[in-house]
């Protein structure tokens, strides 16, 4: 099954809110996926720093902070669960490559402006480990994961993200992913699990990376993509949605002069600020939706 | 007029309240306010009650209704009213998919639209969206009426049997074994009653065209008959 979320905020005074927000819909979209969790959260990006979000699991963070410290000089870390976020302004081919000569990390994502965390376990759990309600930002997606394609396990759980600043989360499955893996694989793009999830979302980065728009890259998936789908795609600009064709896979979308929301099911935005007063709508199969700068 | 808070009282409560009516009460008039978008509101009624729902509900609500008037003031989620045998559903917003799915009775009044799959499997419903309806709808309908005031998506009626669908506006295109049909004076009736349950003011009935089954996917051919 699965639940999906995402929330773009148009008025700056809810920056400060968005992790409130996001925990209330996440938490209400626990029924559709109590395997596991996971967010990504987008805020206003720093000039000349990158952010890599890093899954440490249970190994000794003093010693990695220490070890990572002498390798990046300018490194800010912040631990958070079992995750922590490493900020520096060394070039990203560098700091990649230093996070792959430990073992024990994973990185989960990176960009100027994306910070992901995710984890196995109840979302309800999940969002509160990792303090959602207290992260601030522009926009955010989030996804409960109900496991159908691959394992239980952190590299099976959305978002993922296989380029800079972006990421996708998915309800549905696809059934041409292994031959797409392999297309994309000699077309350089990385891929690190044999979840389905990440063969789209690898798509949509060779997608981004040929200089076309995230919403054009979405309408080529939907000839290119095969199975069932509601997508939510973020870049550092904003989010996207698209459903496929036959739409058997749910999303509402509530959209008021503040903000943008898009869910499974209404329930997980019920709480949100004048929700009643919404302009509220079902994305029509094929068609991609998109908002952002 | 009995208040029923679904932020103070659960789901469970309020529908084992509305689903336990005693047969001799005179109170028979519900509204129920904060539904928060939950699944299930008002499914199985069994007697006769009003209940007024003020906003946006989930799934299936009203789902298996057996005579109860059911109103709500905002959007649902899927499958309103499915399997419903007698009462009505009247929705004042949209609907999402599979609205009066496989339903035997009543009547499903929807004042927006629905998305994919409206009637699907219906089996004697009588349906009025007052805006368009999504791909698929009507399909394998075995019997009642589905009305569609504004457009209708992709494959509309697909191996339909014998219920009717008139519709206002353009299908986007037909399904399999689902073709135009001439109107008779008694299908002109039937559709004026239709609208007549609806509130439609009857200058409305002009320029609608009714579709049904041309039979051709059904199993016995009377024309094969000496091939069986």
């Amino acid at each position: 099954m699965c639940g999906i979320v995402g929330l773009y905020l148009k008025n700056k005074k809810y920056n400060k809110d968005l992790g409130k927000f996001l925990t209330e819909m996440m938490n209400n979209m626990s029924t559709r996926g109590p395997d596991s969790a996971g967010f990504a959260i987008y805020s206003t990006e720093r000039k000349k720093k990158y952010k890599y979000s890093i899954c440490y699991n249970e190994n000794n963070i003093k010693e990695i902070k220490k070890n990572l410290s002498k390798e990046i000089k300018d490194a800010k870390i912040k631990i958070i669960s079992d995750h922590f976020v490493l900020e520096t302004s060394l070039k990203p081919v560098k700091v990649i490559s230093i996070i792959k000569s430990y073992d024990n990390l994973n990185l989960v994502g990176y960009g100027s402006s994306i910070e992901i965390f995710k984890q196995v376990g109840n979302p309800r759990d999940v969002v509160n480990n990792f303090s959602l309600k207290n992260f601030s930002g522009t926009h955010a997606i989030g996804h409960t994961r109900m496991a159908t394609e691959s394992a239980i396990t952190t590299d099976g759980s959305h978002p993922y993200s296989t380029g800079e600043d972006e990421c996708l989360v998915h309800n549905g499955s696809l059934s041409n992913h292994n031959n797409l893996r392999r297309t994309l694989k000699k077309k350089g793009i990385e891929i690190k699990s044999q979840n389905d999830t990440e063969v789209a979302a690898g798509y949509i980065s060779n997608g981004l990376s040929n200089k076309k728009s995230l919403k054009d890259t979405l309408i080529d998936g939907l000839k290119d993509l095969d199975g069932f789908y509601t997508f939510i795609s973020g870049t550092k600009n904003g989010l996207a949605i698209v459903r496929d064709e036959i739409a058997c896979k749910p999303a509402v979308v509530a959209e008021t002069k503040d903000y943008v929301a898009i869910a499974s099911e209404f329930q997980a935005m019920a709480h949100l600020p004048n929700v009643n007063k919404a302009k509220i709508f079902e994305p029509e199969p094929g068609l991609v939706y998109s908002w952002g700068k | 007029m009995i208040k029923l808070n679904l932020k103070k009282d659960s789901l469970r409560k309020v529908n084992g309240l509305l689903q336990n009516l005693d047969q001799k009460s005179n109170d028979r008039s519900f509204k129920i306010i904060n539904p928060d978008g939950n699944h299930a509101i008002c499914a199985g009624l069994k007697e006769e009650m009003d209940v007024t729902i003020d906003g946006h509900v989930g799934y299936y609500c009203a789902g298996m209704n057996m005579k109860a008037d059911v109103i709500v003031n905002g959007n649902v989620g899927t499958g309103v009213a499915e399997n419903m045998m007698s009462g009505s559903v009247h929705v004042k917003g949209n609907a999402s998919q599979s609205a009066g799915a496989t339903a035997h009775g009543g009547t499903l009044i929807v004042d927006g639209d629905t998305s994919s799959r409206c009637g699907i499997s219906m089996k004697g419903i009588d349906i009025i969206v007052k805006g368009s309806v999504g791909h698929m709808s009507a399909f394998m309908a075995q019997s009642g009426n589905l009305v569609i005031c504004g457009d209708a998506g992709d494959a509309l009626g697909d191996s339909i049997y014998e219920a009717k669908i008139f519709i206002k506006g353009e299908p986007k295109s037909l399904g399999a074994d689902c073709e135009k049909k001439n109107m008779n004076k008694k299908d002109q009736d039937l559709l004026k009653s239709l609208l007549k349950k609806a509130s439609i003011d009857e200058n409305q009935l002009t320029n609608f065209k009714m579709y049904g089954s041309a039979r051709k996917l059904y199993n016995f051919n009377i024309d094969n008959v000496s091939e069986y």
